[in-house]
């Protein structure tokens, strides 16, 4: 599903964010990815919707050579990747509804379609109340679902959230970490990038852990 | 394909919403100066044709000369390349276009007889007066070049200022979208930034700048025609009571029909250029991050 191979990533100045990094993520798995804050984790992360291109080596997404694929190309990729980020990135000028449907904007589905997907969606993350209200009106737990929500309406087979509990109490933490289990359960692969080493215990699910920029 | 129209319609609902008047009431007051200027200027034209912007040559013809001598002499006319248009004016002609000046009649009465000659009226670019003089049956040749030729000149002058300004004010238009876009895409920047991250193409976008351009030229296209329309309402008020004491029916006339949409279009085409330009620009710069 996603392949990395001795893939690294300079930033302009020299400063080196990733180096040597190789590893599978085979279709259906859950990994996490660990490390200190710098070590890399978000710079990995958006090596896959390409949202960053790797200095060297090689990011295959699908099969696809994703540091290779034209700018043209790349909405399609992303349309392939839910994503979620620490800052959940919703737009507080329209309502929770309209924030999940904004991927179907661009999809072919009629609308009534689309709207039975952003209800889906957002059923799965609990939130199905919530729809009229602005997401500035939600707990930053509920703003982090809503997000979610917006990531697999499209139904991607891909999952990547970089910190998506990092704001969160422990409660809301874990509620966030099941949803992710839930939609592995269903088939969709995810790759979760946290600090918080004491979740991902709990879950028992395969870690790869950065540091200064490498594997360990 | 019902998706393609579901998207552009959805684009042009949003365009529509955020259509500036102010915008469009500063395309349509800078478009309004060279689209009145036009109407004025085509209005003028039927009436200096009638006063001949082509320089003129009349050739007087010998009162004895029979017509189908006159009829020969046409013929020579109208080989000669020099030459444009040739018009045989009958002298029973001449008399009655004489007749219908104001105030003439009476005098033309009181003389009995017609005492106009058949004439030839033709145009000419060249200097060939002196030439036709000499041509057999012909006994005077009126030549209005100078003032004909100062005349299409001014014309020329103002025609040529008026595409002057159409075209600066045409870039106008270009530079007022480019800007107004430019401001658009920054104030909704987290909106494209997350739409590029959910896999939104540049092209869908852009398509609610492109027609926000696109209507805003067309707004302005339209106000700008309804500014002339209204100014030339106005001045038309007085030029009736100025022309009725010439006994003149002159009104300055709108544009024609094709030239009006000609603005509408002109203007959409160039806000939608601006639009582009704009796009093109600042919609690259906005990656996330």
């Amino acid at each position: 599903m996603v392949s990395f191979s001795a893939v690294a990533k300079r930033y302009p100045g020299g400063q080196e964010a990733l180096r040597d990094v190789s590893f599978a993520l085979e279709p259906g798995e859950l990994a996490f990815l660990t490390g200190r804050s710098g070590a890399g984790k978000s710079t990995l992360l958006k090596l896959i919707p390409a949202i960053e291109r790797p200095s060297a080596g090689s990011v295959l997404v699908n099969g696809q050579n994703v540091g290779a694929l034209k700018r043209a190309a790349i909405p399609y990729l992303r349309r392939n990747i839910g994503l979620v980020f620490q800052d959940q990135k919703l737009l507080y000028d329209r309502s929770v509804y309209d924030n999940v449907m904004l991927p179907l904007a661009f999809s072919a589905h009629p609308p009534k379609e689309a709207a039975r997907r952003a209800r889906a969606a957002l059923d799965k993350v609990n939130l199905l109340g919530r729809e009229k209200a602005n997401p500035i009106q939600l707990s930053g737990g509920e703003q982090q679902r809503v997000a979610i929500a917006r990531a697999v309406v499209n139904r991607p087979t891909l999952l990547v959230a970089d910190e998506p509990t990092a704001n969160l109490d422990a409660e809301s933490a874990a509620r966030i970490l099941d949803i992710f289990v839930e939609f592995n359960r269903v088939g969709v692969t995810v790759l979760i990038a946290t600090h918080d080493l004491q979740l991902v215990a709990r879950y028992g699910k395969r870690a790869l852990r950065l540091e200064g920029g490498r594997i360990a | 394909m019902r998706a393609w129209l579901r998207q552009h319609r959805q684009a042009l609902l949003l365009a529509l919403k955020k259509i500036s008047l102010l915008n469009a009431a500063v395309i349509g007051i800078a478009l309004a100066l060279p689209a009145g200027g036009y109407a004025l200027l085509e209005s003028l034209r039927p009436a200096g044709a009638r006063l001949a912007l082509e320089p003129r040559i009349s050739l007087f013809l010998e009162p004895q000369l029979r017509r189908t001598d006159a009829e020969a002499l046409g013929k020579r006319l109208r080989a000669d390349r020099r030459i444009g248009a040739v018009r045989f004016v009958p002298r029973e002609e001449a008399l009655k276009e004489m007749s219908s000046v104001q105030g003439l009649a009476e005098v033309i009465g009181a003389l009995g007889r017609n005492p106009l000659p058949d004439a030839f009226v033709v145009t000419s670019k060249e200097n060939i007066a002196d030439e036709l003089a000499k041509l057999p049956g012909v006994s005077h040749v009126q030549a209005d070049a100078v003032w004909a030729r100062r005349l299409a000149a001014a014309a020329a002058v103002f025609e040529l200022g008026l595409a002057l300004l159409a075209a600066l004010l045409g870039a106008g238009l270009v530079a007022v979208t480019f800007n107004t876009i430019r401001l658009q895409i920054l104030t909704q920047r987290d909106e494209i930034e997350v739409s590029k991250l959910i896999g939104a193409t540049d092209a869908f976008i852009g398509r609610p700048f492109y027609y926000l351009g696109l209507l805003q030229g067309v707004a302005g296209g339209a106000l700008a025609l309804g500014v002339v329309a209204l100014a030339l309402a106005l001045l038309n008020r007085e030029v009736g009571v100025l022309a009725e004491s010439y006994g003149s029916a002159f009104r300055f006339a709108f544009l024609p029909a094709a030239e009006a949409l000609a603005v509408l279009l002109g203007a959409g085409l160039l806000g939608w250029l601006g639009a582009q330009l704009s796009v093109n620009r600042h919609l690259r710069a906005i990656e996330p991050r």
